[in-house]
């Protein structure tokens, strides 16, 4: 790889070199000007623009027949609707694309100066005008009016029995959560994450045991500074950046203190139904044929959840919950014999730069027949312990090996 | 016919007079001359060569990210000499730094080549030339815009080699990424200087476009009515009222962004838990800072975009020997154009969870932007028909453009979309769009621009054959580049990846890869030619005459050598159109505009 560096430098520098030389050399012969185009340079460069022009679209051509049919069919059903209208809108403006270039380069080519020619003057046309004025006008009609009768179909509201499934988003992992057998999420705080509370669901105990925590927190920086003081080795600038780590962990506990308990339209607490919820890591599993609901969160920057096979794409944003809604249509297994590929899998891919491993942020997803689904969703942890089928392990243990190894930071100088 | 009531300032003829005497008295000294000119042929060449310079680090950051992008994983030395130990230890490129680069690329494209230095070049050298003024409407305000313009840059730049890098959260530098520390390395001091040097660019663009406008309404010679303006006026004008009313909301977005990294304020963070800490500021939406942010960075694409027209609409028509067609439709659609830019800025968010209904009015007005445009576009190629075509490198560009206008504009119509944009929307689809309008039909327009009116910028000319090759090179390289990307797009392979060898599903496509990097690397190398042929037409290139290319405009009525004031008599007073390239009622196939009517002649 170096030598290829090293020779296109080379080349490079080479190229420089010859065609100042050829430059010089031009320059002596040359009697004409620089502004006196040569009848055989006009007629080259004319030549060149139809030469492009085949190039060009032949270029367009294989590029069409070689990585035309991109992604495999649909795998949703608002997937077909946005696949029809993404071909009849690339055919148009492929047609278009060839017509105009075309006429463009045709049209240099054949009306290359001339010295006994004189070009017309033809200033305006009304008529010509209105033509071309109309003529996009109405095609955009059309392609507004079937854009937006998808469009309406794709962001309509969900039906009330849609399969409702959270996607949580954080650097750089994603998190899905499926309701409890209550039918119901729990609330949730951003407050309350922590190392055995990812999403920082919100039940009495989590309350309780996130309250400890930041005051057993509180009270060891409180005897830092005190041991400092009869023993000072710690610079000003950190015992007050400890001061500030006291202040904002205070904060930090009066906002779960203020934490309301909100009743949900089946009467029951928000704080109650969260502990049946079950959560999975690094799978997503959807039931065929069933609407699903996506409600997207993150929990630090924008990510962006995209299912290119689906068709599908939400930003994820910190403090908005977004939603979006389709239905499975093409089980991973089917898919996987429709390709003739065994390895395949469907995917979510994070589409919106959060951050170095931006590239590298994925999820599998699997489509399985309802029953799979079931199967599948009985073996997921619930949140909390007590719950969970008996023979799974502990919950808390996997969530803290996800998070950054740079997350553990007790250095409160940012 | 008359048009004594359309006539520009008498006291201007006056004061005009003055200046030309001043010259001769007053000998200026190397530095109010060269460095704090307030003359404005001088800033613009000031603005064209700091851009240059810019555009240079801009062209040579995309091929280290291409070198990465078409060979992932692979080691190069050269990445090493230039980046060193810390951003590509043994020659790979690391993460970080690939975003950094993406971003610094992005951003001293965007904003200093073909916004300072678009506009700046040419509205500069072209307004008071083109209107027949003496200067700008303040010479001294013109001289704060290239400074403010210059300390960007120098901020921009440097950021690059503070400690954590450049900022790297892409162009669009969407919060909360670009306003937390602990999210990325680029998002410490590096993010800083970004928001700072765009406060200075922001500030050198509102300097310099309240005076384009100021100079276009106010100054103009006796005769040049409106409808008598070349069309670059009319888009330098429109270019320059856009940036007037967008930038500033740029501004507030900033500056917001800093109080939000810098003061604890919380305009757009609210219910984060980053790096094991809930943060205490909350309430805010990050989903502001975008409204904000394309509020002006879609006007922003018609800031860049608008010169490029109106300047290929003047050598298109020059060197066809033919009246630009359609001149009313041109100017009606360049404010289409820009009435329409700012209706639009929700395109860009579809898929922010921003109301679907609201999206819905984004695709509406978004899709009506194609009417004025593919209205430019026929009347581009009805010039062309029955001309009498001279392809002078300017001319080869601007056909470039018409060509790279006609195609990044059409795949627009896919993204506008808004069903369509959901599975394409940061794909590189959308990096294949963006740069086939900005990266070539701009460009095109800039390069076409620069060997147009170099005669008039320094008196010389520059080579005609390096031109041609540097043409071909670049249409050939810049399609061989941006147009696979479509493909690599539809394929679902999102932008500001650094690598996608994780994806087996993309694999397929991933061969074009390689094909596109070499593009680039070859399209790259074959800018020096034109660096080449610029810096050394400057002291060698042949003495231009006064006129050389034939044309009507005013600014060719001026003598080679520059002069303060421009004139060395009287203002010409303007009697005609700038576009009677062949008029059957005249002998030679150019009139100028200064030339009267003749009797019985109808003025178009």
């Amino acid at each position: 790889m170096k030598l290829l560096v090293i020779l296109v430098i080379a080349l490079a520098i080479i190229a420089i070199v010859q065609l100042t030389k050829v430059y010089e050399f031009t320059r002596s012969l040359r009697k004409s000007k620089e502004e006196e185009i040569s009848p055989a340079d006009n007629k080259l460069q004319a030549n060149l623009m139809l030469v492009w022009m085949f190039v060009f679209f032949l270029g367009t051509i294989y590029l069409y027949a070689r990585y035309g049919d991109s992604l495999p069919d649909p795998a949703s059903e608002h997937g077909k609707d946005v696949d029809w209208l993404m071909n009849l809108n690339l055919w148009m403006i492929t047609i278009m694309f060839f017509i105009m270039n075309a006429m463009l380069f045709i049209v240099s080519w054949k009306y290359y100066y001339r010295k006994d020619r004189k070009a017309k003057f033809f200033a305006h046309d009304n008529r010509l005008e209105m033509i071309w004025t109309l003529i996009p006008g109405v095609t955009m009609a059309f392609i507004i009016v079937f854009g937006l009768i998808t469009w309406n179909k794709m962001t309509g509201p969900a039906s009330a029995d849609a399969l409702q499934v959270e996607v949580y988003s954080k650097q750089f992992d994603w998190t899905v959560r499926y309701e409890g057998a209550d039918g119901e999420f729990g609330a949730l705080s951003y407050n309350l994450i922590s190392s055995d509370n990812a999403m920082g669901i919100i039940t009495k105990e989590k309350v309780k045991a996130q309250i400890e925590s930041i005051d057993a927190q509180i009270e060891d920086i409180k005897v830092q500074i005190e041991n400092n003081k009869s023993q000072p080795v710690m610079p000003a600038s950190y015992i007050e950046s400890l001061e500030d780590k006291i202040y904002r962990l205070e904060r930090h506990k009066q906002r779960i203190l203020d934490l309301g308990e909100g009743k949900l339209p089946s009467g029951k607490s928000e704080w109650e139904t969260g502990a049946d919820d079950r959560i999975a890591k690094g799978e997503m599993h959807l039931p065929l044929g069933k609407e699903v609901e996506f409600i997207f969160r993150s929990q630090d920057v924008i990510h962006s959840a995209y299912l290119p096979h689906f068709r599908a794409q939400m930003n994820t944003v910190p403090g908005v919950p977004t939603r979006f809604k389709m239905t499975p249509t093409i089980t991973t297994a089917e898919m996987r014999k429709k390709l003739g590929d065994d390895k395949f899998d469907y995917i979510l891919l994070c589409n919106k730069v959060c951050g170095a491993a931006h590239f590298n942020m994925q999820m599998k997803v699997v489509v399985d027949t309802p029953e799979e689904y079931e199967a599948w969703l009985a073996k997921q942890k619930t949140f909390v312990a007590e719950e969970k089928p008996a023979d799974a392990p502990a919950p808390a243990a996997d969530t803290t090996a996800t998070m950054p190894a740079t997350a553990q930071v007790n250095n409160p100088t940012h | 016919m008359s048009t004594s009531e359309h006539t520009a300032h008498d006291h201007d003829h006056g004061h005009g007079h003055d200046h030309g005497h001043d010259h001769h008295h007053h000998q200026e000294s190397w530095i109010s001359k060269f460095v704090f000119s307030q003359d404005h042929k001088m800033i613009s060449k000031q603005f064209l060569v700091t851009a240059i310079f810019m555009g240079v680090i801009a062209v040579m950051l995309s091929i280290f990210f291409r070198l990465q992008l078409g060979w992932p994983g692979e080691k190069f030395a050269i990445l090493n000499f230039f980046l060193g130990d810390k951003w590509a230890p043994d020659g790979l490129l690391d993460k970080n730094a690939y975003l950094a680069m993406v971003t610094i690329h992005g951003t001293i494209m965007v904003f200093f080549v073909l916004t300072g230095g678009l506009s700046g070049t040419f509205a500069n050298l072209l307004i008071p030339l083109q209107i027949g003024a003496r200067d700008m409407a303040s010479g001294f305000l013109n001289m704060l815009s290239y400074w403010a313009f210059a300390i960007s840059s120098v901020i921009m730049v440097a950021s690059l080699f503070v400690e954590g890098g450049a900022a790297s959260g892409g162009w669009t530098i969407y919060p909360p990424l670009s306003a937390l520390p602990q999210a990325m390395p680029g998002s410490g001091t590096g993010m800083t200087l970004w928001l700072i040097s765009m406060v200075f660019f922001i500030a050198s663009s509102l300097l310099g476009g309240l005076n384009y406008i100021v100079t276009i309404i106010n100054l103009r010679t006796k005769g040049m009515k409106m409808t008598r303006l070349p069309l670059t006026m009319w888009a330098l004008l429109v270019t320059a009222i856009l940036g007037v009313l967008s930038f500033p909301v740029l501004v507030s977005a900033a500056v917001l962004l800093l109080m939000d990294r810098s003061f604890g304020t919380a305009f757009y963070l609210s219910d984060i838990f980053i790096q094991g800490e809930a943060l205490d500021v909350t309430g805010g939406s990050p989903i502001l800072f975008q409204h904000l942010f394309w509020f002006l960075g879609h006007p922003e694409v018609y800031i860049v975009l608008l010169p490029a027209l109106g300047i290929s609409s003047e050598i298109i028509s020059t060197n066809s020997r033919k009246p630009i067609f359609g001149y009313k439709a041109m100017i009606g659609s360049i404010l289409a154009i820009g009435f329409l830019s700012f209706i639009v800025w929700g395109h860009h968010m579809y898929v922010t969870g921003m109301n679907p209904f609201l999206g819905s009015v984004f695709v509406f007005t978004t899709l009506l932007i194609a009417i004025p445009s593919a209205v430019k576009a026929f009347n581009y190629i009805t010039t062309l028909y029955q001309g009498n075509i001279k392809f002078t490198p300017a001319m080869l560009f601007s056909i470039g453009l018409v060509s790279t206008f006609v195609t990044g504009g059409l795949t627009g119509i896919i993204l506008a979309d808004s069903a369509l944009d959901v599975n394409v929307h940061d794909t590189y689809f959308v990096v294949a769009h963006f740069h086939i309008v900005m990266g070539m039909s701009a460009i095109f327009g800039m390069f076409g621009g620069i060997y147009h009116w170099f005669p008039k910028m320094y008196g010389r000319m520059m080579n005609t054959k390096l031109g041609f090759v540097h043409f071909w090179l670049t249409l050939v390289c810049g399609y061989g580049v941006f147009f696979p990307m479509h493909f690599v797009g539809l394929a679902g392979a999102p932008r500001r990846y650094y690598d996608y060898s994780e994806f087996p599903f993309l694999d397929w496509v991933m061969d074009l890869n390689p094909i596109i990097s070499g593009f680039a690397i070859v399209g790259g190398v074959a800018q020096l030619l034109f660096i080449f042929n610029f810096f050394h037409s400057i002291k060698y290139g042949q003495p231009a005459t006064q006129n050389p290319w034939g044309s009507n405009t005013l600014e060719w009525t001026t003598p080679v050598k520059h002069i303060h004031g421009n004139w060395p008599g009287a203002i010409p007073e303007v009697h005609r159109w700038a576009y009677d390239y062949s008029n059957p009622d005249h002998e030679e196939d150019f009139v100028p505009q200064v030339v009267p009517l003749k009797a019985g002649e109808h003025e178009h």
